[in-house]
């Protein structure tokens, strides 16, 4: 009877989206993506408005990927439409966003999804303020995982009777009567709570005391925030304010507010040039297309900026580094023999995808599971090598179970935002994932072919064409088995002790799947599910994350009990069910977050705010911090001129220090630099070695690449100076921005040393910035004109003197030092 | 809406005191990156975890407790020296050698090598071919293949019940769980733990710094990494040829008086940002360049051993100018007086097989123990006498230790031992320990730790433990959960402390 139901469900699901398709291309009210140009010969099936031209026979059933022809390759097709297209509304002006926003048919009332009104005040005070507490100091031994004395703090019916022991943990209203009380307050610390721990914060204990006074309100199945379907509100009434551009800055004013602070003033020009260049594209814009930006005061000069930035092949580069520490993509094998493997098709897929602004739902089907997909293009199999990025030893015998465990972990770290890694042991701690549940994804896994057919490392590999450049290659990627292996529960996680026998299934308790869970498609298709509530909220912060350093939830690769509560819950459940309404375009998202008036804050601060906001939790001002490992090296190579801009193919092999990957006692591999322009690509394309990745990179917080990385760290440290001072790669940049300043900076030092820094910052120095760059320019040319062979040596020898004639060497030496100093510049290197 | 350039001259009135002098920013700022003074300012390790990662320099810098040392020298002798012929004295196997072991005897373990059901590689027991003594006070065992080292065992507390996990069989593997406390990769090392809990003791050097004979152990720079700690933690190792440290050198042509200058200009440049952007990051960025500014100068004297008396170079066997573990050794000792927290020596090539010439227990073994026994015994000799040893912590371990059972691979002509994970010798000296004892015992073959048997875990828990340091609240967030070295293990071994 139910499936009946669902199917009909699904029938009708498909024609409505028929009938609403046509009525985009219809009466369309622009395309879906107003800022990336789709090319015709796409073969990225990810406009909606062509799907009412391919003939969908609606298929009899439409989860199966065996299904009948022609056949569905969209990922709405396959998943039976879990996201409904809805008509957007036109949003060229600058503010449409924020208008359009209540004309929108984001239905509140489909049955199952909570307003945030709905929720009491009550509830979220438990939610915010109590049930923290109870998650980081009680559940260790008094939660899912263990109940000592009979009492947990994760079920309400526990904690308000009396325990084994015939004390009542907690007594509404009467705090003093409540047992919590007395053991998270006694002296001894044999008696207090929790135990072998230091006591709890004197406010966490009042905050608690407070709740009981209250009445301990505890609303009854109550799900954690981020378990719950995003909340439908809209942002908070704000319409009227100047300030606003957006619906983002609706939510984030309505905060400032509370807390009796305004936002920061606009960034200056330059710098937002320079800012969105860098978010956008990874690289710094040329002084000419700073002054252009900041010449044209058209009405929309901004948002025409921001849509030629992400018109750019370069901003696909840009995203994918991030998308590449989840996939763990790498150019080696890891561990001890850490052999070479081919990959960069699928880098290039990655890159490519973004760049066409394939839908977020779409990417998430092709990487997960586009060989199943029927028919499927090479380029829809080489997505799979997602998955196959695993490191892989050279003992197979147990680590085709640490394979496996790692796919399960990246999957939820990539798409859940989930530490399921925890249940590979044992049922996890916090959250409600057992580790049964852990087992049935890794089952879905368990059936894939692998590389560990015997001792030698074979993995399937397939030819195929990168979008960008023309080049064929190779690349590992997933296919099925014919028979799926039978599916152990491993006890203790040891992958030689066989529990019991699992299927394949997904997080039932987060939420069930629709239909029965078979194989990745259905796997795919249960992510991108509209009732999914984590895959959307989780990939849109990690996206605010990029741009912000930080993201609204800030630990991005746990949205789980135990990670931070979001700082803007509301804002983040509306971006993540605007990410749906924009069939999961991220071109569409991250253009809605830099035309907000949030983004084009200044990040300069005060003292008093800084300290008042020293994480700049509440947006009060714009973000700035230090660019990526990558982009280092991206910036210093664009300042010089020198960098290539080359899209996709093989990795390269940059000039590294001798020895980097030669000094090992096994897995050794001779790096042979690359000649000509190869030397001077961006970071991303860069060879990856597991065992010993390129030495500027991990200087900068690379990660490495052996497990899904969500977020990287940012330290500063002394080997980062060195770096940027020494490293021959940043000085031989030096040497060419350096002639650049010469060349393009005229005949006065002032106008060289201004090139130099535009070409560096964007900006246009201060006075008392030029004195002081100046002095040390001119006591720079006096000492190499005193001393001609003392030049040439700093310029790198004759050979490089003699490719450029006409201009004065000593002149060359002093502003390559210059340029030296430029490119160390914490602004340089810093987004501002 | 658009606003236009601020004013960057009248905010530089204000920060007048930045144009007396290039540098005047650098050692205000300085402060706040470099031990005490940050750690004070930030939040508790676990604290600081969960807020994560902006701003993570160093998580205390102060210990949980009184540490017993402050310092440690780990020397890792990688590929795992034969416990049997240097420390585990058996007199049982002389009796028995040759013979062969019932297969039944050892189970399922898998062997690196050694194939028990293989009729050709039928394990036989195999004797020390080398003699014993017991030395000093404490009367301690050691064999002839280390004369120097049996003159110090006095200093010593002798380990002989270490193990590891059984699994791991194989160098990669078991080196990360010794000095990552795990066999997967990318997992913070002890000296990331260390630098991370505890800060720098000195602000021209790294907290943690590795000294490698030559090239990298089978476990990889994994060994040295900061995993999921940020970057700065990682060991450094000093470079034997070249820059001591990556990038130290100025460009060709750069001198270091010029090379001052710029980062002088950098730093003043940095400054005056600052004053306008307000941002304390930038503060952290001006510190870096001045240590990195002090790096340069300190670091190239400091592995100049040309300086170190005759005497003490013959204390250790040492040669200026060469690669050498007794150099290092050497090294060790000047990194140690200058306060780097931890130094970690790895010496390669302990992996007597007995397949080839090269690692034939009779011929490279002995040879093996000559390249580092003077130089270990000169280490600890050298530190007592300049009253280091107390707050220094010296360990000798490696990735496990090596079977009682003879490997056949080299036929008659080579004798060796295979990889065992169940029993090997490690030593502790100095920095708390007590001199002069043995902890532990294997059963009289020497198969198995069966007296107070000590785990991996057990050691990296107490050598936290002497450092001041709670393995257990040592922790850092990373992936959601709270992970610590001895990942959900660990005991400390109070009966080793003095």
């Amino acid at each position: 009877m139910d499936r009946t139901v669902s199917k009909y469900r699904r029938y009708f699901i498909v024609l409505a989206m028929l009938i609403a398709a046509s009525l985009v291309s219809r009466f369309a009210v622009t395309a879906r993506r107003p800022v990336a140009a789709v090319p015709a010969a796409s073969p990225l099936p990810s406009d909606a408005a062509s799907i009412p031209t391919t003939s969908v026979a609606v298929p009899s059933e439409p989860v199966a990927a065996e299904s009948a022809a022609p056949f569905p390759e969209s990922a709405q097709q396959i998943c039976g439409c879990a996201s409904p297209p809805t008509v957007l509304t036109n949003e060229n002006g600058p503010d449409a966003n924020a208008v359009d926003f209540h004309s929108e048919a984001t239905n509140a009332t489909d049955p199952g999804v909570e307003l945030a009104g709905q929720i009491s005040p009550g509830a979220m005070r438990f939610e915010n303020e109590i049930r923290p507490i109870f998650v980081d100091h009680c559940y260790r031994c008094h939660g899912p995982h263990s109940q000592e004395a009979g009492i947990r703090f994760d079920r309400r019916e526990s904690i308000f009777v009396a325990s084994a022991s015939g004390v009542i943990p907690v007594v509404p209203g009467d705090p003093d009567a409540s047992s919590v009380m007395a053991r998270l307050t006694a002296a001894d610390p044999h008696i207090r709570m929790p135990q072998d721990a230091d006591p709890l914060p004197e406010r966490q204990i009042a905050v608690l005391r407070q709740w009981i006074s209250d009445g301990a309100e505890w609303p009854a199945d109550l799900k954690h925030w981020a378990f719950r379907k995003p909340s439908l509100a809209p942002p908070p009434g704000r319409h009227d304010q100047a300030w606003c551009r957006n619906g983002i800055d609706q939510f984030v004013l309505a905060k400032l507010d509370a807390e009796g602070l305004r936002p920061a003033a606009e960034a200056d020009l330059a710098t937002l040039a320079r800012r969105l260049s860098l978010d956008l594209t990874g690289l710094p814009p040329t002084p000419a297309e700073v002054d252009e930006f900041v010449a044209d005061t058209g009405p929309d000069a901004y948002e025409q900026f921001v849509d030629r930035l992400l018109a750019s092949p370069h901003y696909g580069e840009k995203w994918a580094m991030r998308w590449l520490d989840l996939a763990r993509y790498a150019d080696t094998n890891g561990f001890e023999m850490d052999d070479a493997r081919t990959m960069w098709l699928y880098r290039d897929w990655v890159i490519d995808a973004l760049n066409q602004d394939m839908s977020f739902d779409q990417f998430t089907l092709e990487q997960l599971a586009g060989d199943l997909i029927p028919h499927a293009t090479s380029e829809q199999i080489v997505a799979t090598g997602f998955m196959r990025n695993s490191a892989v030893a050279p003992d197979i015998s147990q680590h085709r179970f640490e394979m496996l465990v790692d796919r399960v972990n990246t999957l939820g770290t990539t798409w859940l935002g989930l530490t399921l890694s925890c249940a590979q042991c044992h049922d996890h701690k916090f959250d409600p994932v057992s580790q049964r549940d852990f087992y049935q994804l890794y089952a879905i896994f368990n059936s894939t072919v692998d590389e560990c057919e015997g001792v030698k490392y074979k993995g399937k590999q397939i030819s195929a064409r990168s979008q960008l450049n023309d080049l064929s290659g190779e690349a590992l990627v997933m296919s099925d088995r014919k028979e799926p292996l039978v599916t152990h529960l491993k006890i203790r996680g040891a992958f030689d002790a066989d529990g019991e026998v699992v299927d394949v299934g997904v997080l039932n308790s987060i939420y069930p799947p629709r239909d029965r869970i078979k194989n990745r498609i259905s796997l795919a298709c249960w992510l991108i599910d509209e009732d999914n509530p984590l895959t959307a909220r989780v990939t849109m912060n990690r996206i605010w994350e990029s741009i912000f350093g930080g993201g609204i939830v800030r630990t991005s690769e746990d949205f789980g009990l135990r990670g931070e509560r979001p700082s803007h819950p509301e804002l983040l459940d509306w971006l993540a069910v605007e990410f749906r309404r924009r069939e999961w375009s991220m071109k569409a998202m991250v253009r809605l977050i830099v035309t907000s008036a949030t983004y084009r804050q200044t990040s300069r601060v005060s003292e008093e705010s800084y300290k008042s906001d020293p994480e700049n939790r509440l947006l009060g001002r714009g973000a700035r911090f230090r660019v990526d490992a990558e982009l280092v090296r991206d910036i210093a190579l664009t300042a010089s001129g020198l960098l290539s801009r080359k899209l996709g193919g093989p990795s390269v092999f940059p000039e590294q220090p001798e020895g980097t990957t030669e000094k090992q006692e096994f897995g050794v591999f001779h790096w042979k630099q690359d000649i000509g322009e190869d030397r001077y690509r961006r970071g991303l394309y860069t060879h990856w070695k597991r065992a010993a990745p390129y030495p500027s990179f991990v200087i900068f917080d690379a990660p490495g690449r052996m497990v899904a990385c969500s977020r990287r760290i940012r330290s500063s440290n002394p080997l980062q100076a060195l770096t940027i001072l020494n490293d021959p790669v940043f000085f031989e940049a030096a040497v060419h921005l350096g002639r650049r300043m010469l060349v393009e900076g005229g005949d006065s030092a002032r106008n060289r040393i201004e090139r130099g820094f535009r070409l560096c910052v964007s900006r246009i120095p201060a006075e008392s910035e030029l004195d002081l760059l100046e002095k040390l320019y001119h006591d720079e040319c006096v000492r190499f004109e005193a001393n001609p062979a003392a030049a040439a040596t700093q310029l790198g020898g004759e050979n490089v003197i003699s490719e450029h004639t006409g201009i004065s060497v000593s002149e060359w030496a002093a502003s390559s030092t210059l340029a030296n100093v430029l490119l160390n510049l914490d602004e340089t290197i810093t987004k501002e | 809406m658009r606003s236009g350039q601020s004013n960057i001259p009248d905010l530089l009135k204000r920060s007048a005191f930045l144009s007396r002098s290039g540098i005047g920013m650098g050692a205000a700022a300085l402060a706040s990156l470099l031990n005490g003074n940050l750690a004070q300012a930030s939040p508790r390790p676990e604290e600081e975890s969960k807020n994560s990662s902006q701003k993570v320099a160093v998580a205390g810098g102060t210990p949980h407790f009184a540490p017993r040392a402050k310092q440690i020298i780990f020397l890792f002798m990688a590929g795992g020296p034969s416990q049997l012929d240097l420390f585990d004295y058996k007199p049982a196997l002389n009796a028995l050698d040759g013979k062969t072991v019932d297969p039944k005897e050892i189970g399922d373990q898998r062997f690196a090598q050694i194939r028990p059901r293989n009729r050709y590689m039928t394990p036989r027991l195999l004797a020390s071919p080398y003699k014993f003594k017991q030395h000093g006070e404490s009367g301690a065992y050691v064999s002839e293949l280390l004369p120097h080292l049996s003159g110090v065992v006095d200093e010593i507390t002798f380990i002989k019940s270490m193990h590891t996990d059984p699994k791991l069989i194989d160098h990669p593997f078991a080196q990360l769980m010794l000095t990552t406390g795990t066999q997967i990769e990318g997992r913070p090392s002890l000296g990331a733990w260390l630098s991370y809990g505890l800060g720098s003791e000195n602000e021209n050097l790294p907290a943690f710094i590795a000294l490698l004979s030559n090239l990298f152990p089978r476990g990889g720079p994994g060994i040295l990494g900061s995993g999921f700690l940020p970057s700065m933690h990682q060991g450094v190792p000093l470079r034997s040829e070249g820059d001591p440290i990556l990038f130290l050198s100025n460009p060709n042509g750069m001198s270091s008086e010029v090379r001052r200058r710029t980062v002088d200009a950098v730093n003043s440049m940095n400054a005056i940002h600052q004053r306008l952007v307000g941002d304390p990051e930038i503060s952290s960025r001006i510190a870096a360049y001045e240590m990195a500014c002090r790096m340069q100068t300190s670091a190239p004297e400091l592995v100049d051993l040309s300086s170190e008396p005759r005497h003490i170079l013959e204390l250790y066997g040492a040669e200026p100018g060469k690669t050498s573990f007794a150099n290092n050794c050497l090294l060790a000792r000047r990194l140690i007086e200058q306060g780097v927290r931890m130094v970690q020596l790895v010496d390669l090539d302990w992996d007597h097989h007995g397949d080839t010439q090269k690692r034939d227990m009779m011929k490279a073994l002995p040879l093996q123990c000559q390249s580092v026994d003077r130089a270990v015994a000169g280490l600890l000799r050298d530190l007592r006498q300049r009253s280091l040893l107390d707050q220094t912590l010296v360990v000798w371990a490696a990735e496990f230790g090596r079977t009682p059972v003879r490997e056949n691979r080299g036929a008659a002509q080579f004798i060796g031992r295979d990889h065992h994970p169940f029993a090997a010798t490690f030593w502790m000296a100095g920095g708390g320990v007590r001199q002069g004892m043995t902890y532990g015992a294997t059963d009289e073959l020497g198969f198995q730790a069966t007296e107070n048997p000590m785990h991996i875990h057990d050691l990296q828990a107490t050598i936290l433990h002497l450092m001041g340091l709670d393995h257990e609240r040592l922790t850092y967030r990373f992936q959601g959960r709270e992970h610590r070295l001895t990942d959900v293990e660990g005991r400390v071994v109070q009966e080793l402390f003095a």
